[in-house]
């Protein structure tokens, strides 16, 4: 699989996905201008990965700022590891947060309630 | 021609009448103009550049540019125009002011006057909420809401609400047949 890895802007997170390297990872500021169409080759590509998984995922958020809308595409790709996870491939979501953002420290956990695969909270 | 109200003077004159304690406030900015993607970015970078050199609490920094951000893409994404022209950016008015304990965001647009009951509605509704069953609305429509055709999740105000624990203050003030004026004040406590 080809890796996808995009440097962050001041609208859009980094993005890295890369089979070959065990590496998942979301961070910075997300608030593109067409949210659709900067995580659908997301989704795609998870989409695309989750038929033949790593025998292990760990993803990594390290968010800094998400507006409403980046959220729902955030949860759709939770809910793509919920799948990888039901499927019997084990996921880890390690969620980073600024320690004295209780906003971002709360979205991870009320994230964590929604969908049921490990989840880890890293203050930072 | 633009109605009084979508005017700076017409907007400022019905805030400063509607909410007397803007007087005693500090206004930050006033915006009237397109509200594009480029708009919401640039003003909402100067609003945090500048509580930043204000040394507001964080959190309190993190909540306006929240408020600042959904307010602003929900005028990009659903602000409509008097003369019908989908090619032309949506236009909009708002203003960030500082006061003892708060911080208040106003932004004001045009409205089809078809949206007006639904959005009423929606914002009563999210008034008249306590704060567990916000976290279950959000939670509901996460999960099971879709994506708009423009990009909007339904989560905006129910996230603010949520984020600020304030009402809303919103008013529909009538132009013609088809359009009219929706003013919305978000408040976000200094804590």
């Amino acid at each position: 699989m080809n890796a996808i890895r995009l440097i962050g802007t001041d609208d859009t997170p980094g993005v890295v996905l890369d089979k070959e390297a065990g590496k998942f990872e979301l961070s910075g500021r997300s608030m593109p201008e067409d949210v659709v169409a900067f995580f659908q080759p997301i989704l795609d590509w998870i989409e695309d990965y989750k038929d033949s998984p790593n025998s292990k995922t760990v993803f990594d958020f390290k968010l800094t700022y998400f507006n409403t809308a980046s959220s729902k595409l955030l949860m759709d790709i939770l809910m793509m590891l919920e799948e990888m996870h039901e499927d019997g491939h084990e996921v880890l979501a390690k969620w980073h947060y600024p320690s004295d953002d209780e906003d971002m420290e709360e979205a991870g956990q009320e994230y964590a309630e929604i969908v049921e695969i490990p989840f880890e909270h890293i203050a930072y | 021609m633009k109605p009084h109200i979508a005017t700076i003077q017409g907007f400022l004159d019905f805030l400063f009448k509607e909410y007397p304690f803007l007087n005693e406030s500090e206004i930050n900015l006033v915006y009237e103009g397109e509200i594009t993607h480029q708009i919401t970015k640039a003003f909402t970078q100067i609003t945090e550049a500048k509580l930043g050199s204000l040394e507001e609490a964080a959190s309190v920094q993190r909540k306006v540019f929240h408020v600042m951000v959904e307010c602003l893409q929900n005028i990009d994404k659903h602000g409509d125009k008097i003369e019908k022209d989908d090619k032309l950016p949506a236009r909009g008015l708002f203003i960030v002011s500082k006061c003892e304990n708060s911080y208040c965001v106003i932004t004001g647009n045009i409205i089809d006057n078809k949206k007006v009951p639904g959005l009423k509605e929606t914002l009563e509704i999210i008034n008249n909420t306590d704060k567990d069953t916000l976290k279950k609305m959000y939670k509901e429509q996460i999960k099971n809401g879709s994506l708009s055709d423009k990009g909007g999740a339904g989560l905006g105000f129910i996230d603010i609400a949520r984020k600020t624990e304030e009402k809303y203050n919103f008013h529909f003030i009538d132009i013609d047949k088809n359009v009219s004026f929706f003013i919305i004040k978000t408040t976000i406590l200094r804590k």
